[in-house]
C-alpha cells in the first residue's frame, strides 16, 4: 500500500477484505485517540482477526479477534491496514 | 472501608455480580453533572455497612466517552475495587486490570464466566495469575452465584501490589503477553450451536429474518404481559378498590364545578376512560392503560440487552439508521417509544453526539406513536358509529396512517441528517456472546426503568390533565380554536371544528379523540379522519414527552425540534389532503 511497495503477501485495508477472510493487522492509522481505542479493544499490530460478516451497501463490518467479536463502521475499517492470511 | 467500586469492561456480567452482592436496596441515579446512569447499593461486611457502586463498563481508565470518564472518576473515589474480568477474554480484559493495579487503590479480581472457559477449551491457572499479579484472584460464576462467598471473604485481602509499575500502552501489552503465556492455554475446539446461531443472527441474509422474528415475538410478549397486567392487576385495583373511593369523594363534593373538574363532566356517572376528570381519566390513562405496557416494554428491552441480542440488532440496522444521521442503536428509542415516548426520549442517551440525539428525539416525537396514540388511532376507526361512515375496512385507514408515519420517519431523518450540523460517529461496539440472562438482574433493571417513568413522566401527564381542564373551564381553548378554525379548512381541507381537537391534543391525546368521537357522525369523511389522526400523532408529543425533551435537549434545541414538528405536521397534512381528498 504505502509508496506502492510490492509485497509477496497481499496487503490491503480491513474494509476491502473479503467475506470470511482472515488477516493480520499491519498498521492502525488515524489519530492517537482512535489508535488507543483500538488498542484497548485488543486491536493492535500483529493481532489476527477474522471477518464474521459484512453488512451490504457499505454497512458496518463485524470481526472476531480471539474470542471477542466487534462491529465497526466502514470509515474505521478504512484506517486499519491488514495482511491477508 | 466505606466504598467498594465494581470496575470492568462492558459485557463482563458486572451487573450480575452487583446484583449478587447487594440487597434489595439499590438505587439508580445520574452521576452529578452528566447523563450517565449508575447503580448504587450496599452490603454487610464484617457487621459494617459498605456502599457498593456499579461503575459504567470501560476498556481503559483513559476515557473515550462520558460513561468511561465517569467510570474513571469513580475508580479514584474507591476504597476497594472489585475488578470483574471476563475469563473467556482474559487477554483484552487484563489491560484495564493492569491500569487499575498501577494506581494506589486495593484491588481484588473476580474471574467471571468461569464455567464458560471450560466449554471454550480455555484453561486458566488462577493461582499463578494471583501470585504474578499479587492480588486475590477468585473464579466466579455470577449467574449461579458460585464463588460469590469466596469473593466477599477475599475483599479484606485486596491489595495494591508494588511490583506493577505505571508504564506505556506498549509496555502493558508486553506484560499482558508474558502473563497470558504463563497462565493460559487454549485447546482447539469445535464450533458450538451457540456460535453458529451467533454468526447466523448477525449475517444479513439470515440475520434480518431472525430479527423480524425476534421483534415480532417481543411485541407479542409485550402485548401478552400488558393485557394480563391490565386484566388481572390494574383493572381489578381500579374497579374494586379505587371506584368506591372516587364515588365517595363524588358524594362529598356534590354536583358543580369541582365535581366536573375532579371526577366527571356528567354527574353520577363514572367511566374511567371518558369521564375526563382529574381523578378518573387523568389517573386511569397513565396508570391503568399506559403503565402496564411500560412495564412489559421495559422488561423485554432488558431481556434483549441481557441476552446479548441488542448489539446484533444494532449491527444489522446500522446501515439504515446511519443514513438518518444516527447509528444502529437508534432502534432502541423507537422500540421503547412505541410503548411510551418518555422512556424512548430517555433512551436517546445511548447515542453519543448532540446531532444524533436531536435527530432521534425529533423523529421519535413526530413519527413514533406511543401505545396510547396507537390505541386511540384504532379507537377512531373501530368506533361503531364511525364504521357506518367508512367506505372500506377500518384496517385500511389505519394502515394509511401508519404507512404515512413510517415514510415520514425516513424522509424527515434523511433531511435532518443533511441539515443538522454536528457529527454522527460510526458504530463501534462489542458483540458479546449470547448469555442466559440472570432473572433477578433483569428484573432489577426493569424496575429501575419503571421508576424513571413514575418519577419523570407520570407527574407531567397529570399536570397536562390539570392544565387542560383549567384552560377549558376558563374558555381559553374555545377562544384559540375559533382563531385557528379558518386555517383548518384552508390548509388541510378539514372542518373548522378540527382546531379544537388539535389544540386539546397537545396536552391530552385521549381528550382529543374523545372530542373527535363526540362530533355527529358524518362531520368528517373517512379520509378527513385519516388526516386528523395522522396530524394528531405528528404535530406534538404529549406534555410529559415535551418536558423530558426540554430536559434532554435543552430549551434551544427543543424550540428547533418543535419547529420541525409543526412543519412536518403542516406539510404532511397538506400532502395528505392533496392525495386523499384530491383538492
Amino acid at each position: 500500500m504505502e509508496g506502492g511497495q510490492i509485497h509477496s503477501k497481499k496487503i490491503t485495508l480491513l474494509a476491502h477484505l473479503n467475506q470470511s477472510g482472515k488477516a493480520r493487522i499491519v498498521e492502525i492509522k488515524g489519530g492517537v485517540n482512535f489508535q488507543r481505542k483500538m488498542c484497548t479493544m485488543g486491536l493492535r499490530e500483529g493481532s489476527i482477526l477474522r471477518i464474521v460478516t459484512k453488512q451490504p451497501l457499505r454497512g458496518p463490518i463485524t470481526i472476531a479477534v480471539g474470542n471477542c467479536h466487534m462491529t465497526m463502521g466502514m470509515g474505521m475499517a478504512h484506517k486499519i491496514v491488514v495482511e491477508e492470511l | 472501608m466505606k466504598k467498594i467500586v465494581l470496575m470492568g469492561n462492558p459485557n463482563v456480567g458486572k451487573s450480575v455480580v452487583f446484583s449478587r452482592l447487594t440487597g434489595a436496596n439499590v438505587i439508580s441515579s445520574n452521576y452529578p453533572g452528566t447523563t450517565v446512569d449508575f447503580s448504587k447499593g450496599s452490603m454487610r461486611l464484617d457487621g459494617k455497612k459498605v456502599d457498593i457502586i456499579d461503575a459504567p463498563g470501560t476498556y481503559s481508565l483513559i476515557s473515550s466517552n462520558k460513561a468511561e470518564g465517569v467510570a474513571s472518576k469513580m475508580f479514584h473515589e474507591a476504597d476497594v475495587v472489585i475488578n470483574v474480568v471476563d475469563a473467556t477474554n482474559l487477554e483484552r480484559n487484563l489491560y484495564l486490570t493492569l491500569e487499575l493495579l498501577e494506581q494506589n487503590i486495593p484491588v481484588v479480581i473476580a474471574l467471571n464466566l468461569w464455567d464458560e472457559t471450560k466449554h471454550l477449551g480455555i484453561h486458566i491457572d488462577e493461582k499463578k495469575l494471583q501470585s504474578l499479579l499479587g492480588v486475590p484472584v477468585i473464579p466466579l460464576v455470577a449467574l449461579t452465584g458460585e464463588g460469590i462467598k469466596e469473593l466477599v471473604s477475599e475483599i479484606k485481602n485486596a491489595s495494591s501490589p508494588e511490583k506493577i509499575k505505571p508504564t506505556s500502552d506498549e509496555g502493558r501489552w508486553i506484560e499482558i503477553g508474558q502473563l497470558i503465556k504463563e497462565v493460559e492455554t487454549i485447546e482447539h475446539r469445535h464450533h458450538t450451536l451457540r456460535d453458529r446461531f451467533s454468526d447466523l443472527s448477525i449475517r444479513p441474509i439470515t440475520g434480518l429474518p431472525i430479527a423480524v422474528g425476534i421483534i415480532f415475538s417481543a411485541f407479542w410478549v409485550v402485548r401478552i404481559i400488558g393485557e394480563n397486567l391490565i386484566n388481572f392487576i390494574f383493572n381489578p385495583i381500579f374497579e374494586e378498590l379505587y371506584r368506591p373511593i372516587v364515588l365517595q369523594i363524588g358524594e362529598i363534593l356534590g354536583p358543580g364545578f369541582l365535581y366536573n373538574f375532579l371526577i366527571s363532566q356528567t354527574y353520577g356517572e363514572i367511566e374511567f376512560v371518558e369521564s375526563l376528570g382529574m381523578l378518573t381519566t387523568g389517573l386511569y390513562v397513565p396508570v391503568g392503560m399506559v403503565l402496564p405496557y411500560i412495564v412489559a416494554f421495559y422488561f423485554m428491552l432488558s431481556l434483549l440487552e441481557d441476552t446479548g441480542y441488542l448489539p446484533r440488532l444494532a449491527t444489522l440496522l446500522d446501515n439504515v439508521f446511519h443514513k438518518l444521521g444516527m447509528h444502529g442503536y437508534g432502534i432502541v428509542p423507537v422500540f421503547l417509544g412505541l410503548g411510551c415516548n418518555v422512556p424512548g426520549m430517555l433512551a436517546t442517551r445511548t447515542l453519543e453526539t448532540r446531532k444524533q440525539r436531536f435527530i432521534a428525539a425529533t423523529l421519535l416525537s413526530i413519527s413514533v406513536p406511543c401505545m396510547a396514540q396507537t390505541s386511540l388511532i384504532f379507537a377512531i376507526f373501530s368506533n361503531p358509529e364511525q364504521q357506518q361512515n367508512l367506505v372500506l375496512a377500518p384496517i385500511f385507514y389505519i394502515l394509511i396512517v401508519f404507512t404515512t408515519l413510517l415514510i415520514l420517519y425516513f424522509v424527515a431523518g434523511f433531511l435532518l441528517n443533511k441539515f443538522v450540523k454536528g457529527e454522527s460517529p460510526e458504530i463501534f461496539l462489542e458483540i458479546p456472546n449470547y448469555r442466559v440472562p440472570h432473572l433477578k438482574t433483569t428484573l432489577k433493571k426493569t424496575w429501575m426503568r419503571i421508576r424513571w417513568f413514575l418519577k419523570d413522566a407520570l407527574p407531567w401527564m397529570f399536570f397536562g390533565v390539570f392544565l387542560i381542564n383549567i384552560l377549558y373551564t376558563i374558555g381559553v381553548i374555545d377562544f384559540l380554536a375559533a382563531l385557528f378554525e379558518p386555517f383548518m379548512t384552508a390548509l388541510f381541507g378539514l372542518p373548522g371544528e378540527t382546531s379544537v381537537i388539535l389544540l386539546s391534543g397537545f396536552l391530552r391525546k385521549d381528550l382529543a379523540v374523545g372530542t373527535l368521537l363526540s362530533f355527529p357522525t358524518g362531520t368528517f369523511s373517512p379520509m378527513q379522519l385519516v388526516i386528523v389522526a395522522t396530524m394528531l400523532t405528528i404535530y406534538f408529543p404529549c406534555i410529559a414527552t415535551f418536558a423530558i425533551m426540554i430536559k434532554e435537549l435543552g430549551i434551544k434545541d427543543m424550540i428547533k425540534a418543535a419547529f420541525v414538528m409543526i412543519c412536518a405536521a403542516g406539510f404532511v397534512g397538506i400532502l395528505l389532503r392533496l392525495i386523499l381528498l384530491g383538492v
